[in-house]
């Protein structure tokens, strides 16, 4: 110990000294700063020096340095976005205006709309219809092979470009049942019986001794047809199978017929781009197992449709 | 000398840390309710629990309410013994608590109700920024003043680092929360700057608020009361010095990280990136000042589980203070950003090294406050930090796979260059990562309930049987202090 250091302290267990200064019984070593923290933080500040003059950096005149590696956020992003735009020029050409009859039998540009189809899906429908299209209450399954307004591929177009019940679109899927408690068009005690003659359609045991049987032919078949099974015209749902769209028990069902049901379901022509739409078209109907498709008299209503 | 023996105000401490403690509670009560009803959606009950709303309550009631009255407790507490003098200004002094209560109350009530100012961690609005202000400024002068009266010759380390919080926590909140009401009469206001602007003040504001709340303000906690609890000296003056001006200095402009990827002009993100790696060692050197001030001591770790609670928090810091810095990092940060791997690092530093050193600092201060030789159990303690740090480990771990993967997901293309999930499947898969979380938080919540009651049979003057003092001696039944190594309440030798 130097003579000048007399009067600091020694700490006894580590041999250092202390700074001579104590608070409520705390003194502080004189330790040197540890080496490697010394080094790393200056490797760390000449680095933050060399990044600073490499990429955009200083706000001068006019905007700010430009850096010499010539670093842009938006020169990542378009590099990024290229390599999946690349992925996609290689079938989105031959796939761009071709007809539905030669994309479902192409496998590989079926592979591609399929695929682009399942991505928009998941993005633009799975909120309404379940990520699996498996569907809710109000909004059909589309695995299933009940198709409200046609389950052909054209079909599937025509709904998705234009929606259903949109305000405003022409070509909108159109049709409204009437609220036949509401409106008092049927009392109580007839809405009960059209109830227990919609549940015999259900279990294919409806016979024309029933109640309901005149009340239905008289109010409900000009749309969901004399035999219950639907009509696509009007998105009239099939009655005499399994599938409720609005629930399948005698609460649901009166609710439907008192206030009735109108579903709506956005166009998403100007909302998604002409190839998107199309390529949800092959993947729904894929997933309804398709009905019979464009390859038969169906192509009749895909054509017109394309070339619109 | 009697002239030069003070009568400390221990009462406004004692006051701060049962306010730490119920807060403390309240906040974390929230957490795991709010982390539960990610996991469980259906547990949103409108209107006024929901995530939206609570998500404030639970940030603010951790962050303002239990880490805020930590640090005016604590700050307290050490200003008057590190510079031997009482706390300036009795009344200005209990202006500081009772204010501060109220804007915890006010700031939750609007929070709640749906009173927002959308900016995260400063939610409330005018009014209650207005008061907060006030209460603030009393902050600093009752500290100012106290130092300004020391019977010291020097300022200890920890007063230039809760000198450090409290001066820019005030520019920090005056800055950010510049508005005009849309009438006196209403809680409503518009913030003045707009667009990006707007963000980037935001993002300088909760950087800092990470920086200068729970860093600097915390760290001032870690330099009077590790020493204090180890009974060694800080190993290194001259890092001290380093650290604090180096942090201090690169940490207000390391904001701009936040925003990555936005509006904001590359040239700030560059600069917020660069600052954030040089950030790295200043951070770490209240760490290693930290652990070191063990050395020639490891040993008293062994049987002190407050001892052991402050050093877990050290190494909590340093890995959070890597991962920070990390994070920033353009690239990683494309990955990180928006994800739960944000949420996990947050909480790393947040459950681990603010929690964990409020804690261990808790634990000291709680018999000291109330003239009690020992807490009521060190063995409840040890409990405590297992329970804790086991929560902590689920915490984070689930939050660094859910982060990663959500991040992977959102980025993934198949071949056919169309993306593999959509949102709603990430959020999806997410479920059993969200379930673990919340088991993570009740964990850490459980631990925090053991403190109170430890405190609570502290306070009585209980001992709970078989105890062992923290070097491991076996412990009498009387919970008093009894030796002269201790300094008496409300006065302190000199």
């Amino acid at each position: 110990m130097s003579e000048d250091n007399i009067n600091k302290d020694m700490d006894k267990v580590s041999g250092v000294e202390t700074t001579g200064h104590e608070w409520d019984g705390l003194k502080e070593l004189n330790n040197p700063l540890p080496r490697w923290w010394v080094w790393v933080f200056l490797v760390s500040c000449i680095w933050g020096v060399w990044y600073m003059i490499a990429y955009p950096a200083w706000p001068v005149a006019g905007g700010a340095t430009k850096g010499t590696s010539g670093y842009t956020q938006f020169k990542e992003l378009t590099q990024s976005q290229s390599e999946i735009i690349a992925r996609q020029a290689v079938y989105l050409e031959s796939f761009e205006g071709t007809d539905f009859n030669t994309i479902m039998n192409d496998s590989a540009l079926y592979a591609f709309a399929y695929a682009g189809g399942k991505a928009a899906f998941k993005d633009n429908c799975a909120t309404c219809h379940g990520s699996g299209a498996e569907g809710s209450k109000g909004y059909p399954n589309l695995n299933d092979d009940d198709w409200l307004w046609g389950g052909t591929v054209g079909d599937i177009y025509t709904t998705l470009q234009h929606g259903i019940r949109v305000e405003g679109n022409y070509d909108t899927r159109l049709s409204q049942m009437p609220a036949f408690g509401k409106d008092e068009i049927l009392n109580r005690e007839e809405i009960n019986q059209t109830i227990d003659y919609v549940l015999a359609l259900h279990n294919a045991s409806a016979t024309e001794n029933m109640a309901g049987h005149t009340i239905f032919q008289n109010n409900c078949a000009s749309c969901h047809g004399a035999n219950g099974k639907g009509l696509r015209e009007f998105g009239a749902p099939n009655l005499a199978d399994a599938i409720w769209l609005y629930g399948g028990n005698r609460a649901d069902i009166y609710e439907s017929i008192f206030n009735a049901r109108s579903g709506m379901m956005p166009a998403w022509k100007n909302r998604l781009d002409e190839n998107t739409i199309r390529q949800l078209s092959v993947y729904v109907h894929e997933l309804g197992g398709g009905e019979a498709s464009v390859a038969d008299a169906n192509a009749k209503a895909v054509r017109p449709l394309l070339e619109e | 000398m009697p002239t030069q023996t003070p009568t400390y105000n221990y009462d406004i401490v004692r006051y701060f840390t049962l306010a730490t403690c119920f807060w403390g509670l309240v906040g974390m009560l929230a957490g795991v309710f709010i982390a539960l009803q990610m996991a469980f959606p259906s547990l949103n009950i409108e209107p006024y629990l929901t995530f939206g709303r609570l998500r404030p309550l639970h940030t603010s009631g951790v962050v303002f309410a239990f880490g805020g009255n930590a640090l005016f407790a604590t700050s307290y507490y050490v200003v008057q013994r590190t510079c031997r003098a009482r706390l300036w200004n009795d009344g200005l002094s209990w202006f500081t608590f009772w204010g501060y209560q109220l804007f915890i109350v006010l700031a939750a009530f609007g929070y709640v109700t749906g009173v927002t100012q959308a900016k995260e961690y400063a939610e409330p609005e005018w009014y209650a920024d207005i008061w907060l202000t006030l209460v603030w400024l009393a902050y600093l002068g009752v500290y100012m003043m106290t130092v300004v009266k020391r019977k010291e010759p020097h300022l200890y380390v920890a007063n230039w680092f809760f000198l450090a919080f409290i001066i820019t926590v005030a520019v920090l909140h005056i800055g950010n929360n510049l508005s005009l009401p849309v009438d006196w009469r209403y809680a409503k206001s518009y913030s003045v700057p707009s667009g990006v602007q707007s963000a980037m003040i935001q993002w300088w504001y909760g950087h800092n608020a990470v920086g200068f709340f729970l860093t600097a303000g915390f760290l001032g906690m870690m330099y009077y009361f590790i020493p204090k609890r180890a009974e060694r000296p800080v190993y290194s003056y001259r890092l001290s010095i380093i650290h604090f001006w180096s942090l201090i200095f690169i940490y207000i402009w390391a904001g701009p990280h936040h925003l990555h990827y936005t509006a904001l002009p590359d040239w700030a993100q560059t600069l917020g990136m660069a600052f954030s790696i040089m950030l790295w060692m200043p951070s770490w050197g209240g760490m290693i000042n930290g652990m070191m001030t063990l050395s020639g001591a490891w040993h008293k770790l062994r049987n002190d589980p407050v001892l052991q609670f402050m050093i877990v928090s050290l190494a909590f810091y340093g890995m959070s203070t890597f991962e920070g810095p990390l994070m920033s990092i353009r690239a990683v940060n494309a990955l990180s950003h928006y994800t739960d791997w944000t949420i996990g690092h947050v909480h790393s530093a947040a459950l681990g090294w603010v929690g964990f050193i409020t804690f261990g600092c808790l634990y000291y201060l709680v018999p000291k406050l109330w003239n009690r030789e020992e807490l009521y159990s060190l063995k409840l303690v040890r409990i405590h930090l297992w329970i804790a740090t086991l929560g902590i480990v689920l915490y984070i771990v689930a939050m660094w796979v859910s982060g990663i993967m959500q991040g992977l997901m959102w980025r993934s293309y198949n071949e056919l260059g169309f993306l593999n999930y959509s949102f709603v499947e990430t959020v999806a898969a997410m479920h059993p990562y969200y379930i673990t979380r919340a088991l993570g938080g009740i964990l850490y919540l459980s631990g925090a309930i053991i403190m109170c009651y430890n405190f609570y049979r502290t306070i009585k003057g209980d001992v709970a049987p078989n105890e062992f003092d923290k070097d491991g001696n076996p412990r009498q039944a009387i919970n008093t202090r009894h030796n002269d190594k201790v300094v008496p309440v409300n006065t302190a030798q000199v």
